[in-house]
């Protein structure tokens, strides 16, 4: 039988190795082709026209001056655009698409001029005069989810989506005995992806066949919602994307600018391309949403939780219903019998908000994570400490067994790695030559997911072999672990796997997030791989010639470009030999892999624990990290080099979202006012200190068959908090409303 | 964008010519600035005078002996790298080096000039955005900064019509160092104290300086300075590199047998110009440096600061900068 990576750790010669991604060389020189960069014939360009108002109506579009610009061909305007088909999308996404003269948010796609080059068309977008009528915007979910009111009740608050909440045992009256308690409201800002490359699409038709190189993480949902949208088969429609430079949840949904280019592409009839400018994606493509959290903890003298309330609000848009799971982790993340989770919503005059990196997670975190911070010191426990007390030896919520944990080895390794021990608890108390110094730590999970999905390989006469799954790769590193994991399973060297994806004509994948590509497709490309060489070892040992003539199937394995038996290492042959011989024109393999009931048996998790070290002038008090260690538990990392790069990758996002990110809405205006990079703060190089990654040694039978969990996501769950318990630690403020800016230290 | 006329130019007086003749003509140095406005549509142009390759590039030192008036000439095209890491700029005006080098980034600063850095815009995010309306872009449109978000506007030298910041970091370094501008335009050449070029907003924040119709900034010019010793530029922002002050100070001091003989303190980051705070220098004249002394300069800058809802930390914060750029002046 063919090797199974993690089973024979011998015949994993790549799988688990700090491999350089095979892309590499063609993204540094620019061979890489992202959605923008497609060579089409004929290509025009589209530019969006948007609203600057966040509430109102249309009253008129005035074209004529935009349409004497030579080069312009058409101007598409709620007044002139095609009706579409409205139905809803597989993405759930409700999307304005100029079929009415509503405007709903700020920064809505009103328009599109289509014009000969880029500089025309954004030239005569911008000479489009529109008239609204306009009606004042609500945009502060503050107005709607006072303090006051989320003191008093949740219930009341905008819409509660009770079926995303989670109830156990008899919360009131544990906590009103408790012995310790934390009652705090904590709050997280709207905050915008800014991947570094932009939204972009190319959309070009060919009678009632339509193919979109288009920037997404999910090339199956945007085929059919597209599909659905122009009442086409979604077998006329083809999603190219082979390269993504980043999303973090933005790209997961088919947005209206996809729509309305495919649109605009039939209404001149030539391929038509569309980028969104930084600014435009300050709206019409999602955003986390600015949360309001409210956290009871109440806990015995010796620490032992006895009650738990998480109540999380979030800001959605009027036409979609976002939830912004906070609370989700929080019932299993404590052992406790008396827990309550509630997720409500507040409808605001906003464009609709959508899964970011770790989504509920990151937030959600950032609120647990500080009040078990406050709830160690009410108690003066060490905040490990108080955790470890509180390690659930199974999932609480469901009784199931972990199908592995490794949260206590996380806290213990990572801990001495920081030198966790050496720090004085109390406040204040700790120096760094003139500069108050401050530890903390917080703990982190996410959910290990997994879809169906599917892969082809086709081992060719020259050795090489071609592995595709439809699938993207969003910079995380699909590419590579996928070639690694091919590489491995047929006993070739990488170099000569080559691996394709990101084209909805592939075999179907799901989309990338929930941090499931790598356990999805890489389950389904080994399975492919076992696939076709079953077949290529039924071909040999039904052929006289062959070494392995009459031999055992199970007792050959793949390894050295040959088929081979296990006991002899020098009994067998190259594939190409078999290959050759038998005349064979290629050998397929396909598969589809996806998971059993383990769900059902096991809870999935991955772990990890986050230490933060801050330094603060106490004059000027602004934060600086100087380090930052994280311990995980992720199964098996299946690369060392893309993981550690992933892991750097949602410290830092997590650094941002603890420090500086923030998307500012005027309050008046309903418009977004720091729409670019030099005004929306992300980190900087200097903004990052020395990160340090430990993966624990984790082996995990249960959940998929490479054994590994997701990692994109729990990289920067906790981030925030452990940042936040720092800087209570170093000045004594405990800062519960994020971004920590100086402002609200001082 | 707007298409536009694009020239360049190697003859100061036809730059002047071509400027002072067109009501929406530009001049283009780096374009840092100003190329970002071109694509808001904040600043509109239909012809773009390239004046990088006049000569006014030079950085000039002087000895006091032979040029007692004049310690330095900064061209109005020395690129804002070049000036901080000229030598003597270092050696005799620390202060300007640091304050550069505190500001953008080192791809900005390699093409930002000295005469596009003193008439660099404002960072208000209401002016940089066509969509809504704002008083220095469109007089008489609004100011919704003003009961909006204003976490980054300024404390000092605001008027009901506009409390707009002036963004530059050199700008402060400058003014501490009572820098003069040369401008040469159809009616000749004048020299005009930097702190005096620009005007406070007032009714009409739309007329930022003393520039006329066709002038160019030619030259910056600098006094010898007696404060290389002890002097600092400290900057707070939101993040350790590459973001506007929230709060700056430029402190320099001439201490003499333990006495203060000469100081300077101006602000960034809370007014609405590079800002002298001249009665806290006063404070300071006479005294030994000591930390109570400069907390009550610090206290002293600020006064007749008029604070907006988000930004009333800046008077706090001002207050700690300025100690701190003084304790740092004299080594602390
Ligand atoms: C992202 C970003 C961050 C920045 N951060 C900082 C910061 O932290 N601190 C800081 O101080 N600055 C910062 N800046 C601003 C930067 O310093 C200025 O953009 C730069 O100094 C402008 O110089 P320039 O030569 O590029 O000007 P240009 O863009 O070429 O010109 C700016 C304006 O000056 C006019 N002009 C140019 N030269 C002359 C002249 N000789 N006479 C008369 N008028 C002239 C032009 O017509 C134009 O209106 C930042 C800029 C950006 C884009
Ligand atoms: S502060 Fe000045 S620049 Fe800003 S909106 Fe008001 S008037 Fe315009």
């Amino acid at each position: 039988m063919a090797g199974k990576i993690g089973e024979s750790e011998q015949s994993a010669k790549y799988v688990g190795k700090a491999v350089n991604r095979v892309d590499g060389h063609s993204k540094v020189t620019g061979a890489a082709t992202y959605a923008a960069e497609h060579k089409i014939d004929d290509l025009v360009y589209a530019a969006l026209i948007q609203s600057t108002i966040a509430k109102g109506t249309i009253t008129k579009m005035d074209t004529s001056e935009a349409e004497r610009l030579p080069g312009v061909k058409v101007i598409i305007t709620p007044f002139n655009a095609p009706r579409l088909s409205s139905k809803s999308t597989p993405s759930g996404r409700s999307l304005l698409l100029l079929q009415d003269k509503q405007v709903q948010h700020d920064r809505q796609n009103i328009g599109l001029v289509i014009a000969d080059t880029w500089e025309s068309a954004s030239h005569a977008a911008s000479l489009v005069k529109v008239s609204y009528k306009q009606t004042e915007p609500q945009v502060e979910i503050e107005k709607h989810a006072t303090y006051e009111k989320l003191k008093s009740t949740t219930s009341e608050i905008g819409k509660q989506i009770s079926a995303a909440g989670h109830k156990r045992g008899d919360f009131s009256q544990a906590f009103a005995s408790g012995a310790h308690k934390v009652d705090q409201i904590y709050s997280t800002p709207m905050e915008s992806h800014n991947p570094m490359e932009p939204f972009a699409v190319i959309a070009s038709w060919e009678g009632e066949h339509l193919t979109l190189y288009d920037t997404t993480q999910a090339v199956f949902a945007t085929r059919k919602t597209v599909a659905e949208h122009f009442d086409i088969p979604e077998s006329h429609v083809r999603i190219i994307s082979p390269f993504v430079g980043g999303g973090f949840g933005s790209k997961l949904s088919t947005w209206s600018h996809v729509i309305l280019a495919a649109m605009a592409a039939r209404k001149v009839n030539l391929p038509v391309k569309l980028v969104l400018s930084r600014a435009q994606m300050y709206g019409p493509v999602g955003f986390r949403p600015k949360t309001i959290q409210r956290i009871l903890l109440a806990a015995d003298k010796n620490g032992k939780l006895t009650a738990i309330r998480h109540d999380n609000i979030n800001e959605t848009s009027h036409f979609e219903d976002y939830v912004e799971a906070s609370t989700h982790t929080t019932s299993r993340m404590y052992a406790c019998p008396n827990l309550i989770t509630s997720q409500n919503q507040v409808a605001l005059d906003i464009g609709t908000p959508t899964w970011m990196r770790a989504p509920g997670e990151a937030p959600g975190s950032f609120a647990l994570e500080s009040a078990m911070d406050e709830l160690a010191y009410e108690l003066g426990l060490d905040p490990i400490e108080l955790r470890v007390r509180n390690y659930p030896e199974k999932d609480p919520e469901s009784g199931l067994p972990w199908s592995s944990n490794s949260l206590r080895e996380c806290y213990k390794v990572g801990a001495e790695k920081f030198g966790w021990h050496k720090r004085n608890p109390e406040p204040k108390s700790m120096r760094a030559g003139k500069d108050l110094l401050g530890w903390g730590m917080a703990a982190a999970t996410y959910p290990t997911y997994r879809m169906a999905a599917n892969a082809q390989v086709t081992i060719l006469p020259s050795g090489e072999a071609l592995v595709q799954a439809g699938s993207q790769d969003i910079g995380t590193g699909t590419y590579t672990i996928m070639s690694q994991v091919a590489a491995d399973t047929l006993g070739l060297p990488i170099e000569k796997i080559k691996f394709e994806l990101g084209d909805s004509t592939l075999p179907r994948t799901p989309l990338s997030g929930g941090s499931m590509t790598a356990a999805s497709v890489g389950s389904a490309v080994q399975l492919a791989c076992q696939t076709a060489l079953n077949s290529l070892i039924k071909t040999a040992i039904a052929d006289q010639v062959s070494p392995l003539y009459q031999a055992k199937a199970e007792s050959i394995v793949a390894r050295d470009e040959g088929l081979y038996l296990s006991s002899d290492s020098k009994k067998g042959e190259r594939l190409t030999d078999i290959i050759k011989r038998n005349k064979l024109k290629q050998v397929v393999g396909k598969a589809e892999s996806k998971p059993g009931n383990e769900d059902e048996k096991y809870s999935m998790h991955s772990y990890g624990a986050i230490f933060a070290e801050v330094k603060i002038d106490s004059d000027l008090v602004r934060p600086k990290l100087t380090r930052m260690v994280g311990a995980y538990g992720a199964g098996k990392i299946l690369n060392l080099k893309t993981a550690r790069n992933q892991m750097f990758g949602g410290m830092t996002f997590g650094i941002g979202m603890a420090l500086m990110e923030h998307t500012l809405i005027d309050p008046k205006l309903g418009r977004i006012m720091n729409a670019d990079l030099a005004e929306y703060h992300l980190p900087v190089n200097l903004d990052v200190p020395n990160l340090d990654v430990i993966f624990i040694d984790e082996h995990d039978p249960h959940i998929n068959p490479l054994g590994a969990k997701g990692i994109g996501e729990i990289s920067i769950t906790g981030v925030a908090a452990a940042i936040a318990n720092a800087v209570y630690h170093a000045t004594g403020k405990r800062i519960r409303d994020l971004p920590i800016t100086i402002d609200k230290i001082m | 964008m707007h298409p536009f006329k694009y020239g360049k130019t190697v003859d100061l007086k036809e730059a002047i010519n071509q400027l002072g003749s067109q009501p929406k003509a530009n001049l283009i140095a780096g374009g840092t600035t100003l190329v970002d406005l071109l694509r808001l549509n904040v600043v509109t142009a239909n012809h773009l005078i390239d004046i990088n390759q006049l000569p006014i590039a030079n950085i000039e030192i002087f000895e006091a002996k032979s040029s007692p008036e004049i310690g330095a000439r900064i061209g109005a095209l020395a690129r804002n790298t070049d000036v901080a890491m000229h030598k003597q700029i270092i050696k005799n005006y620390p202060l300007i080096s640091q304050a550069i080098l505190s500001g953008a980034s080192p791809q900005l600063r390699n093409m930002a000039t000295v005469g596009g850095n003193v008439m660099q815009r404002t960072r208000c995010a209401y002016f940089r955005d066509t969509a809504v309306p704002c008083n220095k872009r469109e007089p008489g449109s609004g100011c919704p900064a003003i009961g909006g978000l204003n976490r980054s506007h300024a404390i000092l030298g605001t008027s009901e019509s506009c409390i707009a910041v002036h963004a530059s970091d050199m700008c402060v370094a400058l003014v501490a160092l009572d820098a003069q501008v040369l401008l040469s335009g159809p009616q000749g050449e004048r020299k005009v104290a930097l702190v005096d070029f620009y005007l406070l907003p007032g009714n009409h924040p739309e007329k930022e300086n003393l520039l006329k119709p066709g002038e160019i900034i030619v030259q910056v010019e600098l006094p010898h300075s007696p404060f290389a010793k002890h002097s600092h530029y400290l900057k707070v922002r939101d993040r350790e590199s590459f973001s506007f002050a929230l709060v700056s100070a430029a402190c320099a001091l001439e201490i003499k047998n333990g006495k203060i003989v000469d100081a300077r303190i101006a602000l960034g980051g809370v007014a609405t110009k590079p800002w002298r705070a001249l009665d806290a220098e006063k404070l300071l004249l006479g005294q030994s440096p000591s930390e109570g002394l400069f907390a009550k300069a610090g206290e002293v800058s600020i006064l007749g600061a008029k604070p907006q809802k988000s930004n009333a930390f800046k008077v706090e914060l001002t207050k700690r900068t300025v100690k701190r750029a003084l304790l740092a002046a004299v080594g602390e």
